[in-house]
């Protein structure tokens, strides 16, 4: 059965419609690419699963009970987490408090403290600069204290909205291999990119978004090759 | 000399006041970016529930020592004007979340005035004596006096002001009282129940208010339904000053306009009396030779120096002493 499951989804921004009733599914442990151009309805979807925007329709179960309608700060207990578009650091909070932020439902504090030093170990940096204000890295280290922080809230489902925006490429290739670690440690997550080429080549399916729906969906490695997705959406 | 060091200590008096005050502006614009007008009615409200539980506690020949009467008095008025805090923003505040940003303010002006006029239907439209209980000893500093009251003022808000930073900078709580000020969104993403945290912060902020109330009453030795509207304006003038949005600067502020408004007041008689200036006419000069004065202001303009403060913050440096530059709030 799937983790996630979102049937009919629809989202708008007062009378505009940006979400028009999508169909989707990630199982347990599966990394799946939400991909499309620019305003097709990839971050509103996202928002919406992790209960920043309220659907206004459609319905989302995930591990098995309706979560539709659920603010965000009770999804976080349930182990979804959302790192969003543009990083959303605190930017006058230093990077250790970031970090804590993002364990912010957990009492366990020794587990914390190890899960901090793990964080650490994947990033480095950031342990260099823990006593900073998160205002004062490069766009690159606060992707990773969104990533971090986002992981230290222990997620079964971790959403990644635009994880590359932004960033120079070798900073982008590095993020790439940080989410296929937390990948292969299982966590469950949901990719959205602008970046096709990138998040396909990540990810084992895929959904092709546009205008608000969904038009294409299949395994990650048919999508690269299809002719469609070629011409849309990896330039060739 | 003595005049300034004299006003010196009472502008530090006034000044812990106005910081104590100023940080409840502060602390809800810096979550919510709500100047919260009806604060200095929750002021006003603190120091009447303090005078009627220490008026009918020292009334009623309770054997109780006076400093515990007293006590008595803000332990009713604090949690008092928490409740006032946060009903406000539950049934006037948090409804308009997502309203352009005049309509909660113009509704903190109406709470402002329905306040106002509660406490006139409890209190009476009479100004009241506050009961003067505690024994108030007078010390002499180097020719300036210091009272015991003062003294007491004094400490207890270098205390309240340790605490709050204390409890922002180093508790669960605070730390998502200031992820909330900082993107309220993404707070929610972290498992931060927003509601919750600004509900704390106006009570908090309430609770502040409500001591600075009975230091006020307890000060000035009176009370009355509209004390809060001044006060309130004041130390609003006081975190504009220090930069609204950040507590360091309400402190400063708070601290800055006291000295201000003391220091002015002590020196604005000799500033304008006319009797120093060499070209004044004959019937002036008359005058002078008689009194030794011919005083164009009196200290009665002290409030005065708090606004100029303000609208001179408001022309040269809009972001306050403290404040970041304003672009950078988007």
């Amino acid at each position: 059965m799937s983790l996630l499951e979102v049937r009919n989804l629809k989202v708008a921004y007062g009378g505009i419609v940006a979400v028009r009733g999508i169909d989707l599914e990630v199982a347990a442990g599966e990394l799946v690419a939400l991909i499309g151009a620019n305003g097709a309805g990839k971050t509103t979807t996202l928002k919406a699963l992790a209960g920043v925007l309220r659907p206004s329709g459609g319905s989302v179960h995930y591990d098995g009970a309706s979560i539709t309608h659920d603010p965000s700060h009770r999804l976080v207990q349930r182990g979804i987490a959302l790192v969003p578009e543009g990083r959303g650091v605190f930017a006058r909070l230093t990077v250790e408090e970031n970090l804590g932020m993002g364990a912010y439902i957990r009492d366990d504090r020794h587990e914390v403290r190890a899960d901090l030093d793990r964080i650490y170990a994947l990033f480095p940096r950031l342990k260099e600069r823990r006593a900073q204000t998160a205002g004062t890295l490069s766009g690159g280290e606060q992707q990773m204290v969104a990533i971090g922080r986002a992981l230290m809230s222990r997620p079964k489902l971790l959403l990644l909205d635009e994880p590359s925006m932004g960033l120079a490429p070798l900073m982008v290739q590095k993020i790439f291999e940080v989410i296929a670690s937390i990948s292969a440690q299982g966590v469950t997550i949901l990719l959205v990119e602008q970046n096709a080429r990138l998040a396909l080549q990540a990810a084992s399916r895929g959904y092709v978004m546009e205008s608000g729906a969904i038009t294409l969906t299949d395994a990650a490695s048919t999508l690269l090759a299809s002719e469609q997705v070629r011409q849309a959406y990896l330039g060739e | 000399m003595e005049v300034f060091l004299q006003q010196i200590i009472n502008g530090l008096t006034l000044g812990s006041i106005y910081a104590i005050v100023a940080l409840g502006y502060t602390m809800v614009y810096g979550i919510v970016q709500l100047i919260n007008f009806a604060h200095g009615e929750v002021v006003m409200i603190g120091a009447m529930v303090a005078l009627t539980v220490i008026g009918s506690l020292a009334g009623a020949n309770t054997g109780m020592p006076p400093v515990v009467i007293v006590l008595a008095g803000i332990a009713c008025a604090v949690p008092v004007c928490m409740a006032v805090g946060y009903t406000m923003e539950r049934v006037a505040y948090r409804p308009l979340r997502g309203a352009p940003r005049l309509a909660p303010l113009i509704t903190a002006i109406g709470i402002s005035i329905i306040l106002q006029h509660l406490a006139m239907l409890i209190w009476s439209r009479n100004p009241l004596s506050f009961p003067q209980i505690i024994p108030n000893p007078v010390f002499e500093i180097a020719g300036a006096n210091v009272s015991g009251v003062q003294i007491a003022i004094i400490s207890l808000s270098a205390l309240m002001m340790l605490g709050l930073t204390a409890l922002v900078y180093r508790t669960r709580l605070g730390t998502a009282m200031r992820a909330t000020s900082e993107n309220p969104q993404v707070a929610g993403l972290m498992g931060v129940n927003i509601n919750r945290v600004i509900a704390s912060t106006f009570v908090i902020g309430a609770g502040l208010g409500a001591v600075a109330g009975v230091m006020v009453g307890t000060y000035y030795g009176i009370a009355h339904y509209t004390m809060g509207a001044l006060l309130g304006l004041k130390a609003f003038s006081a975190a504009v000053l220090g930069g609204i949005g950040n507590l360091a600067g309400a402190m400063l502020g708070g601290i800055l306009l006291g000295l201000v408004e003391a220091l002015g007041a002590g020196y604005i008689g000799e500033l304008t009396d006319l009797c120093h200036v060499s070209w004044i006419s004959t019937g002036l000069a008359e005058r002078c030779a008689q009194d030794g004065h011919v005083v164009l202001m009196g200290s009665n303009y002290q409030d005065v120096f708090a606004f100029l403060v303000l609208i001179a913050v408001l022309v040269f440096r809009p972001s306050g002493l403290l404040g970041e530059r304003v672009g950078d709030r988007a």
